[in-house]
């Protein structure tokens, strides 16, 4: 194991930050820290960096009881929200610095970091100061400067939470190449479940200080272990008494057995999808996700009758794989 | 003509913008003029006084003021009592301004108001706190007289109020700006293997230190202007406890008012100096937070 949690907690005051939370990461692997604001997940990673003290409980990092150590002494690399580049230096004395701290050669530091600028693909940006950077550039900077030193894991605290979409995306698709380029074990937390599906191997799923599943991302997509990972880990629909993906849910024009009747309130077209926001005839409301083909056979339009029925329901499975241990 | 009175009805929204603008404009000019005529009147036209009285017997009168052992030990001292106050309350007002930005205790607003204290009370009245607490029946004498260490009517007496009355300026500087920081670049330093040391001498301080001088050169100007709580605690002993100020104050009192002038004039040049250095500061200071 890369990172050992036991038993950890932390208050804020009156605040539960982290409720008792055990966690084991593996060497190498990339997991995601999932939650809403405030879960506690940022706090976790601050805690494995030894930036918080948790109140009891054990860090371990590489097999290491790390607990007691300050986070100069714990080999981690650490990448904030807000960049935290160094204002006042250059793109090539910012990824210098903990080199330098490190009192390596000059040449050995010039050849790590230009070695480093070009894994970021910042080469030519080395003169620059981050006021001339853009952010997604300045993220990319604060990485190599995290790697510069060669931490035993690297920490990502909503790395991509201050971009714009666009480069948010770009960015992702780049650390998933990048983190199977120089395997390091990473963390990285993220309110954003497309973007924990996107990038990680593991996600852990945080809400209200614990943890509420760990797992593969499909296993929490398919077998959420409780109510909540079900809702916060990709879209949910109420039916009837029964939660369903939106995708699981088939629209016909005709009526047949066990289709229920619905009105169609709204069609959203979103390029592949289309999403249809349909009400039953309680009044109760639903959505369903079709593709641009099926939305275009049925030709729905809004105002319109039709009958839906779920292909399959979602269930929470309290034993399903990395559910919390009750205690 | 005939086309601008034409002109007047078709272009009315340039019009209604304008009218207030102008008013604005005039509004201002006179308030600058005040402004300029309060500085021509208080400030200019006494300091010309003084260079016209100071300078007016030319160059011997000069020698002889700088020549006299009173002259020379007042400003001796003044220069001490600046030094010491600006490493003081720069070591101190650095400390006190971290526990305020960066730590969270109860009684911490309270703290962050103490700190204006000095600038609210009368130095005359922080002189007398201090003959209170270190002169004769003091809370303090008994321990420092067996030390055989004269504290009131000496030097120590002298530094402590001019540090205490100097102490929030380099507070007020560096708190906003340790505020505005945040501890992200610290952090981050940390996190690189860097120490608390390290870390404060190669990302804090490069980040407040336009700041800090700003505050440490207020700091040395009050230090050389303070007169009212010295004048209490420092008993006014020629060549032995007369500050600058003293002197010109004492020089005044016997008519020896071209030697008060040119001593004056010392001053004055000195504050000036540091004025331009503060505004250098300043300005540095914005333009950097400018950039960001």
């Amino acid at each position: 194991m890369a990172i050992g949690v036991h038993n950890v907690s932390k208050r804020f005051g009156d605040f539960v930050a982290l409720d008792d939370v055990s966690l084991a990461i593996p060497t190498g692997s990339l997991t995601v820290l999932l939650g809403p604001s405030g879960s506690g997940k940022s706090t976790l990673l601050r805690v494995i960096a030894g930036l918080e003290q948790p109140d009891s409980g054990e860090v371990a990092i590489a097999e290491t009881d790390a607990t007691a150590l300050p986070p100069q002494k714990r080999g981690v690399g650490f990448v904030f929200q807000h960049y935290a580049s160094f204002k006042r230096m250059t793109v090539r004395d910012n990824i210098a610095f903990g080199m330098k701290i490190q009192k390596r050669s000059k040449n050995e530091i010039r050849a790590r970091v230009d070695e480093l600028l070009e894994l970021v693909q910042l080469q030519g940006l080395a003169g620059r100061y981050p006021s001339q950077l853009s952010g997604g550039q300045r993220q990319r900077m604060a990485l190599a400067r995290a790697l510069a030193v060669e931490p035993k894991v690297l920490l990502l605290d909503e790395p991509f939470g201050a971009l714009d979409a666009r480069v948010r995306k770009e960015l992702r698709a780049w650390l998933r190449r990048l983190h199977d380029e120089v395997h390091v074990t990473t963390v990285l937390v993220t309110h954003d479940q497309e973007e924990a599906m996107e990038v990680a191997d593991r996600i852990a799923v945080v809400n209200q200080g614990r943890i509420e599943q760990y797992g593969k991302p499909r296993d929490l997509y398919e077998h959420p272990a409780t109510e909540f990972v079900m809702t916060f880990v990709g879209p949910v629909t109420r039916f009837g008494e029964a939660y369903i993906r939106p995708h699981d849910l088939e629209v016909e024009l005709q009526p047949s057995a066990r289709y229920e009747e619905a009105t169609v309130e709204k069609v959203v077209h979103l390029g592949f999808e289309v999403r249809v926001e349909l009400a039953l005839s309680e009044g109760e409301r639903l959505e369903a996700q079709l593709t641009k083909r099926e939305a275009e056979r049925l030709e729905l339009l809004e105002g319109q009758r039709v009958f839906v029925r779920p292909s399959r329901l979602t269930e929470v499975e309290e034993d399903a794989p990395g559910a919390r241990v009750a205690s | 003509m005939s086309q601008q009175a034409h002109a007047e009805p078709i272009a009315p929204r340039g019009r209604p913008a304008s009218k207030p603008e102008s008013r604005g404009r005039a509004v201002r000019a006179v308030l600058v003029g005040i402004a300029l005529f309060y500085v021509l009147v208080l400030i200019v036209a006494p300091l010309a006084g003084i260079m016209y009285y100071g300078l007016r017997n030319g160059v011997g009168a000069i020698t002889d003021t700088f020549s006299q052992p009173d002259v020379r030990h007042a400003l001796y001292l003044t220069v001490v009592i600046m030094l010491i106050t600006v490493v003081v309350t720069t070591v101190l007002g650095l400390v006190v301004a971290f526990v305020l930005a960066r730590d969270r205790f109860p009684g911490k607003s309270l703290l962050s108001a103490f700190v204006n204290l000095p600038l609210a009370v009368s130095p005359v009245v922080v002189g007398l706190m201090a003959i209170l607490l270190f002169g004769r029946g003091g809370w303090f004498e008994p321990f420092f007289s067996a030390q055989g260490i004269q504290i009131v009517f000496a030097l120590p007496s002298m530094v402590i109020v001019t540090i205490f009355i100097s102490i929030p300026f380099v507070i007020r500087e560096v708190v906003p700006l340790l505020e505005e920081l945040g501890m992200d670049e610290e952090q981050a330093a940390w996190t690189l293997g860097a120490s608390r040391l390290q870390t404060f001498l190669r990302i804090t301080l490069p980040n407040i230190r336009w700041g800090l001088f700003y505050g440490m050169a207020l700091s040395a100007a009050r230090a050389i202007g303070e007169v009212g709580a010295v004048l209490v605690v420092s008993g006014q002993v020629q060549g032995s406890t007369e500050t600058a100020t003293l002197y010109i104050l004492r020089a005044f009192d016997q008519y020896q008012a071209e030697r008060g002038y040119i001593v004056a004039l010392t001053l004055a040049a000195f504050s000036i100096v540091l004025l331009i250095g503060i505004e250098a500061f300043r300005r540095r200071s914005l333009k950097r937070a400018g950039q960001e």
